[in-house]
């Protein structure tokens, strides 16, 4: 199933010179009639979550705000406190796990399971290379946007399971904001699928690749592009629970949330899952509009930056250094601004963001119909 | 302004319009819930507890349910000289602990009727004013918490690190310092105090900008607390508000120029009060300008003592101490602008003890609480949070 464009890739690689090449060989590799390699292809965005949450979520976000307010974030537990997250993780594997007596067992169990897995199911559609995507639909990013919505359901679950009013309270507000957000989202994002005329992930990036980089990319496809860019990160913001939208854990209003009375793994889990989603709504943001995998950098002339830049290895850079890019910007939010109340949250939601939303929707509708 | 009807069982849905509460559902049959914000909550300041009514997340009743630290420090004054009060009104407003000192010493000295020496007194105003900055950044700083802004928290203590530095060097101890005494100081300040001063001045003005850059002119911030939990002025007075809070109602009262003490009357500083340009006068936002305008005020009052204090020579911080202190039979009310607002001190003395007969305190904080039933009333939950950080109470000095 390979397609022309992607021919244009010079660096020769196992299986890499194919759309998708490498996910399509681990799809075939079985051994002893086990289908081991579709383990693998699941289990690489698992790895990547927990490494990079590990290494560069937590611990970034410890050393980025430590920058921001003058101070040093860890320092103790190896060079620069590097090593701190794993102690965290190590601490908290050895907690307690309590369950509260009053707590309704099952959901409180379950709570942060469907929110991790609500999380980590959107990175099957991820294409983190031209030749890897964990599955290749070409409804990706009907998926993706569809499977956000799996999340409200954990944070429910864990709210109300917990038989706190405080995490009753993040539950019932975090609902009603990403059930609230996911309109200007979709429709922002629609706005993307307009201008690529497909929902396949993959098809969305090869449509952004060109020898002069950047300028392929949706964001600037037409005048209009930004709009429906600008106010996807927004909603993003708002739907993975991010500074100023993180009123469903509101630390100084609402304790923690609907994750007050959660402790050690499951606290653990909790967090994994709004990394998780964190690089998940980076990602797709940079797919739609900043060329996923394909390379930035432009043709100059016999500078050939963009064709020696692009190529399955250099596309997980690529991809990974752009969700990183959107997560930093996430945190730098975060420690910058104050939060929203509820009511202006959802002023923000239905007053600013979806009619203007529906208007880029509109002039990228006109835009792809009369201009060529 | 804010009113929640009830309609037969269930209560009345509202929703807020720009600064009115309007009624969008009537009928809908829903149960009040009691939610006990506290005592150990994030946002309660330490261990208030309030025990809110809500609707939602709309709150009916909140009421402050206080003793979570009462240490019988009125007690505790009868069975201890005079002297050894000091360290007990440290731990009053631990904040602002040169301000307790000071209107306890003045209160004795009242009941004495001493005379002190200028030196101390100027050297009383540099560290009260001190504190008062120290305190104000603690105050802003955590309100910008309670509004979910961290950042500015910490840049207010890197700042803050620096006066407690001072004040450290000066006394001996970095928040509750015993250095007020009755009839003098327990040192004179060390030999390049004032230099230091001065650096830090100049230091601390744009630094004061900064701050009030990161949290005025952000519009979430502005708002988050603009026009909300507006007191009127005869409300405030009605009260017995004082200090920021009531300037913030738009009532110039400021005790250092209304009921002066020590050299105050001396010094050129502003009453600040709110101009109702950005903030509604008397709102959540008044209330945080008055603290944040107020530090450069007392910047200048430090910088005029600067100028016009008494050299060293020959100076004994302690030589108008007496010697023991048993003051004729009688009793005083003196009051002292703190931070907070009037903390004043009642002693009776029957003259014949070295012990107070009877010593109380009338707390800013506990004052100001008191009007948590009105404010709250028909608030949201984060507006609740502002409302409460924007009284800036030390449990310390309500629960006493």
């Amino acid at each position: 199933m390979s397609t022309t464009p992607l021919s244009q890739f010079s660096i020769p690689l196992l299986m890499g010179n194919n759309l998708n090449g490498w996910s399509e060989a681990l799809v075939g590799f079985n051994l002893l009639g086990l289908p081991l390699g579709l383990v693998i292809l699941a289990a690489i965005p698992l790895v990547f979550i927990a490494l990079y949450s590990l290494t560069y979520g937590v611990y970034g976000e410890r050393k980025i705000s430590a920058f921001m307010q003058d101070r040093l974030g860890p320092m103790e537990v190896g060079k620069w406190g590097l090593l701190q997250t794993i102690a965290d993780i190590l601490k908290l594997l050895q907690k307690e796990d309590i369950v509260p007596t009053s707590a309704d067992k099952f959901l409180f169990v379950i709570g942060p399971g469907i929110l991790f897995v609500g999380s980590f199911l959107a990175y099957a559609v991820l294409p983190f290379s031209p030749a890897f995507i964990g599955a290749s639909l070409n409804v990706g990013l009907f998926f993706a946007i569809g499977i956000v919505a799996i999340e409200v359901v954990g944070i429910l679950a864990a709210g109300w399971g917990s038989n706190n009013k405080w995490s009753l309270y993040g539950a019932v507000r975090s609902v009603a904001q990403i059930v609230s957000y996911e309109i200007p989202a979709a429709i922002a994002l629609l706005c993307g699928a307009m201008m690529a005329g497909t929902l396949d992930m993959q098809k969305i990036n090869i449509l952004q690749s060109g020898s002069y980089g950047f300028a392929h990319f949706f964001l600037f496809h037409s005048p209009i592009a930004w709009i429906p860019f600008l106010i996807y990160f927004i909603a993003s913001l708002a739907e993975v629970n991010r500074a100023p939208f993180d009123i469903p854990e509101a630390e100084s209003e609402l304790v923690a949330g609907y994750f007050t009375e959660y402790s050690g793994m499951k606290f653990a889990v909790i967090f994994l899952a709004e990394y998780g989603s964190m690089f998940m709504v980076s990602a797709i943001i940079s797919v739609v509009f900043l060329g996923g995998w394909n390379s930035p950098l432009p043709n100059l002339g016999s500078l050939a930056l963009n064709t020696w830049t692009n190529g399955p290895i250099w596309g997980v850079l690529w991809m990974i250094s752009k969700g990183f890019f959107f997560i930093f910007v996430q945190m730098w939010l975060r420690w910058t601004l104050p939060r929203l109340r509820v009511d202006q949250l959802m002023y923000l939601c239905w007053k600013v963001l979806t009619p203007f939303a529906f208007i880029s929707f509109v002039l990228t509708a006109i835009w792809e119909i009369y201009v060529p | 302004m804010q009113e929640l009807e009830r309609v037969g069982q269930g209560s009345v849905r509202v929703t807020r319009k720009s600064d009115k509460l309007v009624i969008v559902e009537k009928d809908l049959a829903t149960e009040q819930m009691v939610l006990a914000m506290g005592p150990q909550h994030p946002s309660t300041h330490g261990v208030l507890k309030l025990e809110c009514l809500t609707d939602g997340e709309v709150i009916t009743e909140a009421i402050p349910c206080l003793g979570y630290l009462h240490r019988c420090f009125e007690k505790c004054c009868e069975n201890v000289d005079y002297p050894a009060v000091v360290p007990y009104t440290d731990r009053l407003d631990y904040l602002s602990a040169m301000n307790s000192e000071f209107a306890y010493a003045i209160a004795v000295e009242k009941l004495l009727d001493i005379e002190i020496p200028r030196r101390v007194e100027f050297i009383r105003v540099i560290v009260a004013e001190l504190n008062r900055i120290a305190s104000h950044l603690v105050a802003i700083g955590t309100y910008g918490i309670d509004l979910g802004a961290f950042t500015p928290f910490l840049f207010c203590f890197r700042d803050r690190e620096i006066i407690l530095g001072l004040l450290e060097w000066a006394s001996g101890a970095r928040m509750l310092y015993n250095y007020i005494w009755i009839g003098g100081l327990a040192y004179d300040v060390p030999a390049d105090f004032l230099k230091r001063l001065r650096e830090f001045i100049t230091y601390f003005r744009p630094k004061a900008v900064e701050l009030q850059s990161l949290l005025t002119e952000n519009e979430i911030f502005l708002k988050r607390t603009r026009g909300i939990g507006i007191m009127p002025a005869d409300v405030a007075i009605n009260y017995g508000w004082s200090g920021p809070m009531l300037r913030g109602s738009g009532v110039k009262w400021d005790l250092r120029r209304n009921d002066p003490y020590s050299i105050y009357p001396e010094l050129d500083f502003k009453v600040v009060v709110p101009d109702g340009k950005l903030s509604v006068v008397g709102d959540c936002l008044s209330r945080h300008l008055v603290r944040a305008l107020e530090m450069e005020e007392s910047l200048r009052i430090i910088e005029q003592c600067i100028d016009k204090m008494p050299t060293s020579e020959g100076f004994n911080p302690r030589s108008a101490i007496p010697k023991r202190i048993r003051p004729k039979a009688g009793e005083v009310y003196s009051r002292a602008e703190n931070p907070r607002g009037e903390l004043g001190f009642y002693i009776e003395s029957d003259g014949k003890s070295t012990k107070p007969v009877r010593c109380k305190a009338r707390s800013s904080c506990f004052v100001n609480l008191s009007a948590m039933k009105d404010l709250s009333k028909g608030q949201l939950i984060p507006d609740l949070v502002a409302i409460i950080g924007s009284i800036d109470i030390v449990l310390g000095e309500v629960d006493r």
